[in-house]
């Protein structure tokens, strides 16, 4: 319990700084604000409007204080472009996103067991060096360009997938979203593929695994029962370490999916100038991070006895 | 509490990289990844040399041509010369990625070292600081501040350095918790010298290996930021040649000319894994024996 207490103590400082960030935001525009982004046709209303709206006639104390009175009052601020408040157009977003990110985590954990255990099963062998090429490849992929071959490959030129789109019902969600949520599984496994090998290869060289061999345990049931349970609790920590790049590598793959998620939603709001929902896309990305991250490590508490004390 | 994670981080880190291959096979790899970077480099300093024509002067009779003598990739639907733009757009890629790194590593380490040397509450401050740049994804925050910031290279420049430091400061930091503790430390303590001097000419020539190590990936991840920029038009506004928005126009014309989309991204692979066997060859041999 205490465990969780500081767990969720240490929140707050990051949860003030993220607000901190995503407030300052608006002071790195070059210029006054208001008229840079509204650009060159701007009234001198719309700018005062403006001015007003986001309290830049204010102290920056007291602009932070008002930012912070909004927030708290789930207002990110009016959409230039829609008429409709920034935080009910992000919430519609939100739940293409998460349903992207979750496929994606599973997609990557299904390639990068099966390979982690072919590489670990001999190490040095043949299929180990095919396996850990993998990483070196795959590191250096631009998802979007992955994204472009998939579709031509499996949706232009054989007719598996849709092109884009989110689909409908939970079906149609999950035969749509299979090559977006690939791409970003292939962006992430060569960093899973490569913490399960080398926890395999720990587990592999532990005392009970000899003991096991030595009582005759088939090697089928040894990697299932002993070797791949206790490998795959240090393969969903650097799941969790790297849920930042998961959660933004969607950013990129929505966006040439056309899926209607958060992140398709910060783009378009970038090419229309519109402030107040990219800002408030921003803020949305960090506190899902945060969230992830601790219910990750909730998890692992749950799950390794080691973690509580080891922290 | 944080300042502990972010240990456990580096332990998983370390557990990660595969340190088992055998010496045969090891030095073969790094020397193929420094001869295909090598090669990278050549051709995109000598990218103006390598081709008769210019990667911008539109050529509107010879649009969309198919590979030929006289255009190795074919050229694209302006009529440049799509082999021309690849040696360019590496080029400029490049540069950048390269110049990116360079400020992020600074700041990264010398805020590392004052983090893992003094501890206390200079420790604390900075790895909340740590902590509230990573509760961002990294492309959202570069995208973010480069769209606060205008388009251009200056603000992916800045965008990287405000984004990139603190793996480097997290490296150095848990480098340097271990290395204060050894016996050379303690002497120049107990000697009196400064601890200016002693982060700078004992500590860092020490610790400062991981984050050239770490260097080598983030670079691959910088181009591909800069890469995915270029796609969405953030990037360095045309018609300046990027591999991104060579991928983004092409990407109309994938059914017909295949090649035009291809071969950006195929460059950028090349970058990835040529610096990814230089970091991994890197790291065997300055952690040998590490399981």
């Amino acid at each position: 319990m205490t465990f969780v207490f500081q767990r969720l103590l240490m929140l707050i400082p990051v949860a003030i700084g993220v607000t901190i960030v995503v407030f300052f935001m608006i002071h790195l525009i070059p210029g006054d604000p208001a008229s840079t982004i509204l650009g060159i046709h701007a009234t001198p209303k719309a700018v005062a409007f403006l001015h007003h709206e986001w309290g830049l006639d204010r102290p920056l104390v007291s602009q932070y204080w008002l930012f912070m009175d909004r927030l708290v009052h789930g207002n990110l601020g009016q959409s230039l472009y829609y008429s409709a408040p920034a935080a009910s157009i992000i919430a519609t977003r939100v739940p293409a996103t998460l349903w992207l990110v979750v496929y994606a985590a599973i997609l990557a954990i299904a390639i990068s067991v099966p390979l982690a255990m072919i590489a670990a099963s001999r190490k040095d062998g043949v299929r180990d060096h095919v396996v850990r090429a993998v990483p070196l490849v795959g590191l250096g992929m631009p998802p979007f360009w992955l994204a472009i071959l998939l579709i031509y490959a499996f949706a232009i030129t054989v007719h598996w997938f849709p092109t884009s789109g989110y689909g409908a019902g939970f079906f149609g969600h999950l035969h749509s979203m299979f090559l977006p949520a690939l791409v970003v599984a292939i962006a992430l496994a060569p960093v899973v593929i490569r913490a399960l090998r080398a926890s395999m290869l720990n587990v592999l060289g532990a005392e009970y695994i000899t003991t096991a061999k030595s009582k005759g345990v088939p090697a089928p049931q040894l990697f299932l029962r002993h070797v791949l349970r206790n490998a795959v609790i240090p393969a969903v920590t650097v799941l969790g370490i790297n849920i930042g790049f998961l959660i933004g590598g969607t950013v990129i793959i929505e966006n040439v999916f056309a899926i209607p998620g958060i992140g398709q939603l910060m783009i378009s709001s970038i090419f229309q100038r519109d402030f107040p929902v990219v800002q408030g896309v921003t803020l949305v990305f960090g506190v899902l991070v945060v969230m992830v991250n601790l219910l990750a490590d909730l998890s692992y508490a749950a799950l390794d006895p080691r973690v509580r004390f080891d922290r | 509490m944080s300042a502990i994670s972010a240990d456990g981080l580096m332990a998983v880190e370390r557990q990660v990289a595969p340190r088992s291959v055998r010496r045969w096979y090891r030095q073969p790899a790094l020397a193929f990844g420094v001869v295909l970077l090598g090669l990278i480099v050549i051709a995109a300093v000598l990218g103006p040399l390598l081709s008769p024509y210019n990667p911008i002067t539109q050529n509107l009779g010879q649009t969309l041509l198919g590979p030929s003598a006289h255009h190795l990739v074919g050229t694209d639907q302006l009529g440049r010369d799509t082999f021309t733009r690849l040696l360019y757009g590496l080029r400029n890629d490049l540069r950048i990625a390269f110049l990116a790194v360079v400020s992020p590593f600074c700041i990264g380490v010398v805020l590392g070292s004052i983090s893992g040397y003094f501890g206390g509450w200079v420790d604390a401050v900075i790895m909340r600081l740590v902590d509230i740049v990573v509760a961002f994804p990294f492309y959202v925050l570069v995208i973010a501040l480069v769209f606060v910031l205008g388009p251009g290279q200056r603000s992916i420049y800045i965008a990287i350095t405000l984004v990139g430091w603190v793996s480097y400061a997290r490296i150095i930091r848990s480098e340097i918790l271990v290395a204060k503790r050894q016996d050379y430390v303690l002497a120049a303590q107990s000697g009196g010298l400064s601890a200016v001097r002693i982060m700078a000419r004992h500590l860092l020539p020490n610790v400062v290996s991981q984050a050239i190590i770490y260097g080598m990936s983030d670079i691959v991840q910088d181009i591909l930021a800069i890469v995915a920029l270029g796609y969405f038009g953030l990037g360095i506004p045309p018609p300046t040649p990027d591999l991104g928005s060579m991928i983004n126009d092409g990407q109309n014309f994938m059914t017909t000319h295949w090649q035009l989309t291809t071969f950006p991204g195929l460059v950028v692979v090349l970058v990835g894994l040529s610096l990814s066997l230089i970091g991994d060859g890197l790291a065997d041999i300055i952690r040998p024996g590490q399981a």
